[in-house]
């Protein structure tokens, strides 16, 4: 392999990496603050690529426009989602919420189906993101490198929120010890939606990011991403937000890698990621960067 | 400050409370002793509304607080130093501290708070940026009790604040708790170390399978003969 096919093969990774580290935020958060994997997180980033088509194609709103809106949307789906599907289950026994989880995602799929219908779309691209960026002969796609930076913009954005404020403080206590959380006059009922509310908003961001660089949507699209980024929280430690950023990167950069070095294989490129997520599980279920604290007592 | 009347309360099946009555009176120190699953954990439980209780009322400020959520009592001035700690492990003290503040907006009034926290407890200036869950058991606990004073509250409630601390560790916990009720904060105590907590009391209350069996000003209840030898060992 050439040197910049090697490097165009870099700028991909990286660019699939930032998408499926934007989409497993949303698990990690979810999970550390409800101990609920929200199997229905992949489909709300598939309504976040349809609010962004149907502001562009139905209401001819300027793109970027729609791209805040659906942003917004998505981020009120998801605080709703929560607020119907699992608020109400929040004594009940965790399987309970999974349940609700998968039949929330079934749902948001169907619906999908008969309002948006089956047929894929042809997403809305704005002319720059269709260029190609030609630096010393290696050829990239200005929508990867769009990938990259606005990931990172969003990513840097999600750290300072959790690290830095006092939201971001609630949820950490939160995740941490619930009762004692509320010991401390914490909201929490309302610090969930906003975690549901992030979560779904960077769902989003993934969503038409994708779009972007594999421009056509359905209704089931979130499938597949949802499951990969759901395999790189894990890869990352379930419920440790830098680790499911590392995790998403990781799982991205390999996968295509793998494509890149391996072609015969490119067939199993899902099949690799679900061996991922196999061989963590046996090997290292609290993943890479798992629980780290030590506990005196 | 504090008043409860003929509560009754039912946790997992059991009738754990069974119409107790009780009052905190202002710049006190009150204590509810007892043998393990008397109902005193319950107690506190309750009061802070952790636990719902299923019959009586609390009266907080003589105001009803019975139907209050959590957040809403801790902000009107109670707050709980829970059983075991509980201090958040993997926050740094200082985060820890802040979180004790969280419905706070009156930052002038928070940073002074955190230096008189700083001299009750040096130790935990040293170790700011430390995650909570490096420090030794008394540190935790003296981390537990900052952040709880850190609420400015009127009426602290402690569960076993003694509980798995080297004796001469106790002592210096006894020794806090009386400086801050000096310092005018109300104190409601729940103690396994009945001897150290009925010296300490201006009141206090014996709680025997969720009864009040017995009450009285501590001193009296400490020469008291069932007291010592049911609580004291003889």
């Amino acid at each position: 392999m050439s040197f910049n096919i090697f490097m165009q093969n870099v700028v991909n990774g990286l660019s699939l990496g930032g998408l499926y580290a934007l989409i497993a935020i949303g698990y990690t958060m979810v999970y550390g603050i409800l101990r609920l994997i929200n199997f229905a997180h992949g489909d709300i980033f598939m309504l976040g690529t349809y609010f962004l088509f149907y502001a562009v194609a139905i209401f001819h709103l300027p793109w970027w426009l729609s791209f805040i809106l659906a942003i917004i949307l998505t981020a009120l789906t998801g605080v709703l989602t929560e607020k119907i599907a699992y608020r109400p289950l929040r004594n009940s026994p965790r399987i309970s919420l999974l349940i609700s989880a998968i039949g929330v995602s079934f749902f948001l799929q169907n619906a999908g189906i008969v309002t948006f219908s089956g047929i894929p779309k042809a997403f809305p691209r704005p002319d720059i993101f269709k260029k190609i960026l030609i630096i010393a002969d290696i050829r990239i796609q200005i929508v990867n490198i769009n990938a990259i930076v606005i990931s990172l913009l969003f990513l840097m954005i999600l750290l300072y929120i959790v690290y830095n404020t006092k939201t971001g403080l609630a949820m950490r206590a939160i995740s941490t010890d619930t009762e004692t959380a509320r010991l401390m006059a914490i909201d929490v009922n309302r610090t969930i939606s906003i975690t549901f509310a992030i979560g779904s908003a960077l769902a989003a961001v993934g969503g038409i990011l994708w779009a972007l660089k594999y421009p056509q949507i359905n209704p089931l699209m979130g499938i597949i991403p949802g499951l990969k980024a759901f395999i790189a929280a894990v890869v990352g430690g379930i419920g440790n937000i830098p680790g499911a950023m590392v995790g998403g990167f990781l799982l991205g950069f390999t996968e295509i890698m793998l494509v890149a070095f391996l072609p015969r294989l490119s067939g199993y490129r899902d099949a690799f990621a679900f061996l991922i997520l196999i061989l963590i599980l046996l090997f290292k279920p609290d993943g890479l960067f798992g629980k780290n604290v030590q506990e005196k007592v | 400050m504090l008043r409860i009347e003929n509560l009754h309360v039912y946790y997992g099946g059991i009738h754990a409370l069974k119409g107790i009555e009780l009052k905190v009176m202002e710049g006190k120190i009150i204590t509810l002793i007892g043998a393990n699953g008397a109902g005193k954990s319950t107690t506190l439980r309750t009061i802070c509304g952790l636990v719902k209780n299923q019959q009586g009322n609390i009266f907080f400020k003589d105001k009803d607080i019975t139907n209050l959520e959590t957040r809403e009592r801790i902000i009107r001035g109670l707050v709980m130093v829970p059983e075991g700690r509980r201090v958040f492990p993997n926050l740094t003290v200082y985060e820890n501290l802040q979180l004790g503040a969280f419905v706070r907006k009156n930052m002038p009034a928070i940073k002074s708070d955190l230096k008189w926290i700083y001299q009750l407890f040096p130790r935990l200036e040293e170790r700011l940026t430390q995650k909570a869950g490096t420090l030794s058991g008394g540190e935790q606990q003296m981390l537990a009790v900052g952040r709880a004073l850190m609420s400015r509250p009127s009426l602290m409630l402690m569960d076993e604040p003694s509980l798995g601390l080297a004796p001469l560790l106790v002592r210096e916990i006894f020794q806090i708790i009386a400086e801050i009720n000096n310092q005018g904060t109300t104190i409601l105590l729940i103690e396994q170390n009945a001897y150290a907590a009925l010296n300490i009391a201006d009141y206090a209350y014996v709680l025997e399978t969720g009864n009040i069996a017995m009450e009285g000003p501590g001193k009296d209840l400490l020469n008291n003969q069932e007291v010592k030898e049911i609580y004291l060992g003889g």
